[in-house]
């Protein structure tokens, strides 16, 4: 019987090629810690530390009593003290705050009236476990030390939902998704661009002609950016004609975001191709960094419920501020100047990957 | 910046180690205008290595080497217009035509828009790809890409031109139209770096120089070569060429001998005044039935002796 040592030949040639390609070796044992940790850190139903904002018109020892309650229920982080509800509208526009707390000047009289609610929660209602954290409000004991806490009422807030009155689900993952998709595609793109060449053998010819870094690079990034605006239109229409995922704001700004968000990742996989050493490696860098991209960008889990260091960690993918851009500009019609900051950061990651990548690719091959 | 005697390659010392192996070792090179300058030397010789230092693409670990009068690889920018390098691997792409093909390494060269196509035309004609004009250079045949390769190499009319085996995927027909191409170019006043392990090669080559193990072993025509090798060569016609190997190893004059057929090369260094009796003496003495000459040497005998000098360096043979 000659099966038994050809079968054996073949597992032990596999078992060398293995140990010896080391970024493989690596991945066998990255993709899954990675993926343990952090949905392991990224997934928590129980929300705590949702940024929010506070009017105070009431100002009454009261109201400072129900506020302080309400900041030790760590359910929300009460990071913006303002004056009117108007810029609790403001902040949520922006995408600054989740949750806005409203309590009006006659607050005191509102909490021994049972008929009325004692506050307003302004909710942005986008996102499914924010609505879940105001539901979870909504009906929070008014106790103070004086034992007139009235026993059934209107409820300690009426919730005011903002962006996505019906409160569908499509709604908050369509705007996110463009991202995600996004993010896959372009870095595949251009990770495999320069390794590719490498294998074929035509980056030895190409590097002894005239042609420059920073020409090649550019020129490996334009056409892809094109194509990505294409796919950008297409993942709309689909959005907007099937499923009723509403674009509030402009669609230039969206498209304008998009072109920058395209580079990025067109610029990292160029840099990812500049460091690997085969096609087959390129794909398995992407999917090491598609994974955070999904997980801990605020796409399924909100940002604020993750521990700060791995929100560090998020705020480093581009994926979490082109996500960011684009619930606040398909959602809620900011502007994308009110987003200045995460178009900014888009465009540093673009800039420092693409020179981090024409650095690395060396016209030399030593 | 034209002297009379112009050296179009001028390197000094030139070295490059990859960790504990010095892949090119103190390489002095000097080629002239308008030659075909061959490399000649077994895989490994360095040979691969000394061409990417001389474009530009591998840094040296010592020495320096100057290309058309610009030091490399610190002016390696502006010498890349006025150098065609055909690598060992076909390279050019293969998704594209060979018109394609053609068009793209024109406008990376930024050849003149108005004279490109006429020169794409003239290529085509030149190198007999009429009849690949739309076809995906991937699928062509070995020949057909060598000439394709060629034809980009030369587009920008390149006073060097440094060709890396270039033969090594050809048919001998293919190999002797290409050489009829080479020569012409250099007619034309390109100078022309070769590097090949085939003697037929070496042989048609002006100047040649021997590597092994990163070392210039000898260099000149090869009829120079030829007439300095230090070798006395006899050849030995016997019925048992292996028994007459056997017995003629034993001889500590012998340098090397290589069997041909019913025929044996016996080297053997010319300091030693008789070397056609001490062979017949051996094989009188062992009853061996074999006639033998004198011959003169062939560029293999040049190539076997140039090699064995540092035969220490080297295994055991």
């Amino acid at each position: 019987m000659k099966f038994a040592p050809r079968l054996l030949a073949v597992m032990r040639k596999e078992f060398l090629q293995l140990k010896r390609d080391r970024l493989t070796f690596a991945m066998i044992v990255g993709i899954p810690v990675m993926q343990m940790l952090l949905f392991g850190y990224a997934i928590n139903t129980d929300v705590r530390n949702l940024v929010s904002a506070v009017a105070n018109q009431a100002n009454s020892h009261l109201s400072r009593q129900f506020i302080s309650e309400l900041g030790q229920t760590q359910v929300l982080d009460l990071r913006y003290v303002v004056d009117t509800p108007q810029e609790i509208e403001a902040l949520l526009e922006a995408g600054k705050i989740s949750i806005g707390i409203y309590i009006p000047p006659d607050f005191d009289r509102r909490v021994i009236d049972d008929r009325r609610a004692a506050a307003h929660l302004m909710v942005d209602a986008v996102d499914p476990t924010v609505i879940g954290v105001a539901n979870q409000l909504r009906n929070m004991p008014l106790k103070f030390d004086s034992t007139i806490a009235p026993p059934a009422r209107a409820g300690t807030f009426e919730v005011r939902p903002y962006f996505n009155p019906e409160r569908r689900s499509v709604v908050f993952i369509m705007p996110g998704l463009i991202g995600i998709i996004l993010t896959l595609t372009m870095m595949l793109f251009t990770a495999v661009a320069v390794v590719r060449e490498r294998e074929h053998g035509n980056l030895e010819l190409l590097i002894n002609t005239p042609v420059s870094t920073t020409e090649l690079m550019i020129g490996k990034v334009v056409p892809y950016i094109l194509i990505g605006i294409v796919q950008l239109a297409l993942i709309i229409a689909v959005g907007h004609f099937l499923f009723n995922v509403p674009i509030l704001g402009s669609i230039l700004d969206l498209y304008l975001a998009a072109s920058v968000f395209i580079a990025a990742n067109l610029a990292l996989g160029l840099f990812i191709s500049t460091i690997v050493k085969t096609q087959f490696q390129a794909i398995q860098i992407t999917f090491f960094i598609l994974l955070p991209s999904i997980l801990i960008s605020g796409f399924v889990f909100p940002f604020e419920g993750m521990p700060r260091a791995v929100q560090y960690l998020g705020e480093i993918l581009p994926t979490t501020h082109f996500i960011r851009i684009t619930r606040g500009i398909m959602l809620r019609d900011t502007p994308l100047g009110d987003m200045s900051q995460e178009l900014l950061a888009l465009g540093v990651f673009a800039l420092v990957a693409m020179t981090a990548a024409t650095i690395r690719f060396s016209k030399r091959l030593d | 910046m034209n002297s009379n005697a112009e050296l179009v390659i001028k390197a000094r010392g030139l070295t490059k180690r990859f960790g504990n192996l010095t892949a090119v070792d103190h390489l002095d090179l000097d080629v002239p205008r308008s030659i075909i300058y061959g490399f000649l030397g077994p895989n490994g010789s360095g040979k691969t290595t000394a061409i990417r230092m001389l474009c530009g693409l591998l840094t040296p670990s010592e020495g320096s080497a100057t290309v058309l009068g610009l030091e490399v690889p610190e002016n390696a920018n502006a010498l890349k217009p006025n150098i065609g390098y055909m690598t060992q691997r076909f390279s050019l792409y293969g998704d594209l035509t060979v018109q394609e093909n053609l068009e793209f390494i024109a406008d990376i060269y930024s050849y003149p828009r108005h004279s490109r196509n006429a020169r794409i035309e003239e290529l085509i004609e030149q190198y007999d790809l009429a009849g690949q004009r739309t076809q995906f250079t991937g699928t062509m045949s070995g020949g057909q890409r060598q000439r394709l390769a060629l034809a980009c190499a030369v587009l920008n009319k390149p006073q060097l031109l440094l060709l890396d085996e270039p033969t090594s995927a050809v048919d001998p027909k293919s190999r002797r139209d290409f050489w009829a191409k080479l020569f012409a170019l250099a007619d034309a006043g390109t100078t022309i770096l070769i590097s090949t392990h085939y003697m037929d090669e070496a042989e048609r080559c002006h100047r040649l120089a021997i590597l092994d193990h990163g070392r210039k072993v000898a260099d000149g025509s090869p009829a120079e070569l030829q007439a300095a090798t230090g070798m006395s060569i006899i050849e030995v016609l016997a019925k048992d060429p292996q028994a007459v190997q056997r017995e003629l190893d034993k001889l500590p004059e012998v340098a090397s001998i290589t069997q041909l057929g019913m025929r044996l090369r016996v080297l053997i260094p010319d300091t030693n005044s008789d070397p056609l009796s001490l062979v017949d003496r051996v094989l009188v003495a062992m009853n061996l039935e074999a006639s033998t000459e004198i011959v003169s040497a062939s560029l293999e005998d040049v190539f076997v002796a140039a090699t064995m000098e540092d035969s220490s360096v080297g295994e055991a043979a």
